[in-house]
């Protein structure tokens, strides 16, 4: 294949956003810019069923007038387009009313040095991808087993300019590989999957093992009472469950008396313990466990931030406008994030354990109650049952109701943290890395018949 | 997880490459969907596929234009305008499917892409087991549709649309006791062109309309809050018309009163209940633990991987044997029904859709399928002296995605006999609950277990309702639920939810679908109690 721009260079994406300035005769002005190709190849019952690259980009031009605002959304970049779309901003932000929380646009700022780009992940072809599905599908096949999974590639490129100076451009590259093998029979199904910005570091082979043990593993399963339960969860579960209250963590919402995070009487919980001491959870743009987005949408650092240190609540999110409102900093906020862990290995975390549930991964997760981040879902593709230190046997899904907050607190052991892919759809995103968990009394209600 | 920035919302499956125009280059201008030139580019593509060798292609100009607008109390949150404009190319060689897409729209890039899509095709076509079967094709050489609006949603002016939101927000606000609104409108207008190697050419413009109001509740000492959604106001494929005649301003007050109450109201003890359920709630459960178990697709484990499988399986113990409910359930694809969000008068691959009973007297009867699919249930339908033709259910969301199986209209049809009403069923009842409104959801990869929740709930005693609860979900089997529907209100009491952003595939694809379904009556049911202290 010829050598062709996969995404705009920082060098393209300031001639571009500078046109689209060029145009605007608004106070204020800002242009976001994201570009890249996402190349994914599906497979299902053994064999590739679609694949391919789908090259796009689309700008987002934003007008003031004072603090009237509004945006509007092109993917076509001529000067007539990129005129278009500014004057169709301008148009709307002249007929809404003022905004009164919009604090203008930032000038120029200092960003961490976060570049989460890989070329083993750029380079990754629909033949080195094909490849990848063959060292699934391959073994599967050969065991009589059927394998069905998404490898998603995105390599990409963000940009964030407005009329005072700011400039802010990111190139980045993610990676997710995911796959489910069921036996033909519909009586056994195993899950594997990971996330990487850095293809090199995934091993298909390994994930295709995993899978195929599990979907094994799981043929038989006895129904067990929902209930309490001791349950050692892998990381991807615990990410499923952590990841829900990383989304929760929002200063306006407890300040003002919506949220887990509230105080009764008013107020929010920082400087409250109320995790288990072992826990401490921090995002980073720039840590390579955990590359994040350098900037929000508004062209606004992320840095480092500790969102629970030792089990107390030390920061919330705090948007530019509530910040100021309440005398504190911005805080921005990079979406992946990294949870201490222990020094146990599952296999430990087994043979400790007199009766529990293993649980390979969490899904349908759905919010049942905010005022304790209560979820629902079930678990999926390799539940198993411990007894006396030992899996004995394969157990039906169960439904659960809990809240990572209650798991958080009834920790029993943890392992070291590994990177997973924590989305439902196996589409590649944010970077989480999490430990497995056991904890004591975990919520579930209910049988399914599901495999 | 939220979506990385570094994705373009709504860019999906496709195949090959396609380059990323230089930003040096010149593009094309922007063509209006109806200019002969478009006609042009689409048959260009179309016989460029052909002479690459495709057995069919298809291809797809669309133009989407987006607006959304946000308030929250007495101010706009956002206002936003999009539009997205390409074309995509999907092709069947040697047996074997191929898609390619891009946002240049220009004489070489359409046959650019309609090659790419072919090699693509022979690609894949290496590791095939069983070639694509198509069932019959339709040509429709000049075919128009457009959604049945009255006022386009892109010409009401910006002014109208966020002094309606600000007064819905002032109205609630005014009920003692709730604190925050949030309001919003998102409009859709879709101009879809489609081609193909039948001679096909249809032009389609399709409007969706979703206004949208939440208010929350908080009490004095702030221990406890609760929200209430207008879950009464569905999502429509309507213009301007579906938002003035959803009257926010005159229901926002009952909206916001029923979140205060349910601040004081009782919490419900855990225990088997019998149910009535309305229509703004029924219509998220017809589409979780009907409407998705008998996608064709999932049953064959072409979705194992994400959305999952079903439990119907395998299809000869279930077509015409399997007893999902009651003998007066009638559960119907189409894709129709003025206003519906899945209704278009063709599908994604130039086929008429059609209507037909995916339950008929509560067995199953039929399952939905595109062209691909119809061939699978040829034993089925020659049993029923039926052609095998496509329902005529294949969409995608863009030009950047690639068409697939996607659900129609599912309804729970209401009873044809007599005209029930919700007092009826409730009076019938001794010890039970009524639900208004979709709340949580949560269903298995193989739409077994389910638990839903609710926007209000109300206790039932002796045949009547004494007041609200709160905490309420109820817990299911999707078999044993259904067959214990005991009771289907009439006509008056159908109503046409929908669910405005309906994921499935591998990259996900948005499906935007109607669900018709009247009021209904389900004994011993398992319910929960959702309160947890933290």
């Amino acid at each position: 294949m010829a050598q062709q721009s996969k995404y705009f260079s920082r060098e393209e994406m300031q001639r571009l956003a500078q046109r689209a300035l060029g145009f605007s005769t608004a106070d204020e002005a800002r242009v976001n810019i994201q570009s890249g190709v996402r190349g994914n190849t599906r497979f299902a019952v053994n064999q590739i069923s679609t694949g391919g690259d789908v090259y796009d980009a689309t700008l987002t031009f934003t007008s003031a007038f004072g603090k009237k605002v509004a945006s509007a959304t092109t993917n076509r970049f001529d000067d007539e387009s990129l005129r278009a779309v500014v004057q169709t901003s301008e148009r709307l932000a002249r007929l809404v009313p003022e905004d009164p929380e919009y604090l203008g646009e930032l000038g120029p700022q200092q960003y961490p040095n976060a570049t989460p780009f890989f070329q083993s992940t750029a380079n990754l072809t629909p033949e080195a991808r094909a490849a990848a599905v063959n060292a699934i599908t391959r073994p599967a096949a050969t065991r009589n087993l059927v394998a069905t999974g998404f490898l998603d590639m995105v390599v990409g490129s963000q940009a964030v300019a407005t009329k005072k100076g700011l400039f802010a451009y990111q190139a980045g590259t993610e990676t997710n590989l995911t796959t489910t093998v069921r036996t033909p029979d519909g009586t056994g199904s195993g899950w594997a999957g990971v996330g990487q910005n850095d293809w090199s570091k995934v091993d298909p082979a390994q994930l295709a093992d995993r899978a195929i043990r599990k979907a094994e593993l799981s043929r038989n399963a006895k129904a067990v009472e929902p209930g309490k339960w001791t349950v050692i969860l892998e990381p991807t579960a615990v990410a499923n469950l952590v990841q829900l209250m990383t989304f929760a963590m929002d200063a306006r919402s407890a300040d003002e008396g919506r949220s887990f995070f509230s105080k009764q009487g008013g107020g929010n919980k920082i400087g409250e313990k109320f995790l288990d001491p072992r826990v401490s959870i921090y995002s980073d743009p720039s840590d390579p466990q955990i590359f994040s987005s350098a900037f929000n949408g508004q062209g606004l650092p992320n840095r480092r931030m500790q969102w629970v240190e030792s089990g107390v609540l030390r920061n919330l999110q705090y948007s530019r406008f509530w910040a100021q409102k309440q005398g504190r900093e911005p805080t921005g906020f990079a979406d992946g994030f990294y949870m201490s862990g222990g020094n146990a290995t599952i296999d430990q975390m087994i043979a400790s354990t007199e009766r529990g549930l293993l649980v390979t991964r969490l899904w349908y997760i759905r919010p049942v109650d905010p005022r304790t981040i209560l979820y629902t879902g079930l678990t999926r593709d390799g539940t198993f049952l411990v007894e006396n230190g030992r899996i004995t046997s394969a157990v039906k899904n169960l439904r659960w109701n809990e809240s990572p907050i209650f798991m958080l607190n009834n920790i029993e052991a943890m392992s070291a943290p590994v990177r997973v892919s924590a989305s439902e759809s196996g589409e590649a995103g944010s970077a989480v890395t999490v430990p497995a968990i056991k904890a004591r009394d975990f919520t579930f209600t209910s049988l399914s018949d599901a495999v | 997880m939220k979506r990385r920035d570094f994705l373009v919302q709504g860019t999906a499956l496709a195949a090959g490459s396609v380059l990323l125009p230089g930003l040096a280059r010149a593009h094309a201008p922007v063509l209006e969907m109806d200019d002969p030139q478009v006609k042009e580019l689409a048959m260009r593509a179309v016989d460029a596929a052909r002479r690459a060798g495709a057995s069919y292609a298809d291809v797809r100009i669309s133009r989407n234009r987006t607006q959304a607008v946000g308030t929250r109390e007495r101010q706009i949150t956002f206002f936003n305008d999009g539009e997205t404009y390409g074309f995509g190319v999907r092709v069947l060689a040697n047996g074997s499917w191929g898609f390619a897409a891009s946002r240049d729209l220009t004489a070489d890039e359409v046959e650019r892409v309609a090659r790419q899509a072919v090699s693509q095709a022979r690609a894949s076509a290496a590791a095939q087991r069983r070639p694509v079967e198509l069932a019959p094709g339709e040509r429709y050489p000049d075919a128009t549709w457009t959604s049945p609006v009255q006022t386009d949603p892109f010409n009401v002016p910006i002014e109208e649309k966020v002094a309606l939101l600000l007064a819905a927000n002032e109205a609630a606000l005014k009920v003692q006791g709730a604190r925050f609104v949030n309001s919003s409108m998102f409009f859709l207008k879709e101009e879809k062109t489609f081609a193909n190697t039948d001679g096909s050419y249809i032009a389609q413009t399709i409007y969706r309309s979703f206004p949208q109001l939440n208010v929350t509740a908080v009490s004095p000492d702030m221990s406890d809050f609760q929200s209430r959604r207008s879950s009464d106001i569905a999502p429509m494929g309507l213009g301007y018309e579906h938002v003035r005649n959803s009257r926010l301003v005159e229901n926002a007050p009952r909206w916001a009163e029923d979140a205060v109450k349910k601040l004081t109201a009782k919490a419900v003890q855990p225990g088997r209940y019998d149910l009535v359920l309305l229509p703004t709630h029924l219509w998220l459960t017809i589409h979780e633990s009907i409407a998705h178990p008998t996608e064709l697709d999932r049953i064959m484990g072409f979705e194992a991987n994400y959305a999952g499988t079903s439990f119907i399986y395998p299809i000869r113990d279930f077509l015409g044997k399997f007893r999902y409910g009651p003998e007066f359930m009638n559960v119907q694809g189409e894709r129709s029904t003025p206003g519906g969000l899945s209704t278009v008068a063709y599908d994604d691959e130039g086929i008429r859709p059609d209507e037909y009973l995916i339950i008929k007297n509560g067995v199953i009867n039929d399952l939905q399928t595109t062209r691909e699919q119809a061939p699978m249930l040829a034993d089925w339908y020659r049993q029923q002296g039926k052609p095998v033709r496509s329902h005529g259910n294949s969409y995608s969301q863009s030009w950047a995605d690639v068409q697939f199986q996607r659900m129609p209209n599912v309804n729970l049809l209401p009873d044809t006999v007599k005209d029930t009403s919700v007092e009826e069923l409730v009076s019938g009842i001794q010890d039970g609950i009524l639900i208004d409104g979709d709340g949580s959801f949560s269903i298995d990869q193989q739409r077994y277990n389910a638990q839903f929740g609710g926007q209000t709930f109300q206790e039932i005693k002796n045949g009547r309702i004494t007041g609200p609860l709160k905490d309420v979900a109820y817990q299911m089997r999707t078999p044993e639920f259904w067959n214990g529907m005991d009771a289907i209100g009439g006509r008056s009491t159908y109503f046409l939810g929908g669910a405005f952003n309906d994921g499935k595939g591998q990259p996900s694809q948005s499906n935007a679908v109607s669900h018709g379904s009247p009021a209904a009556r389900f004994r011993k049911v398992n319910v929960i109690n959702t309160g947890r202290k933290a």
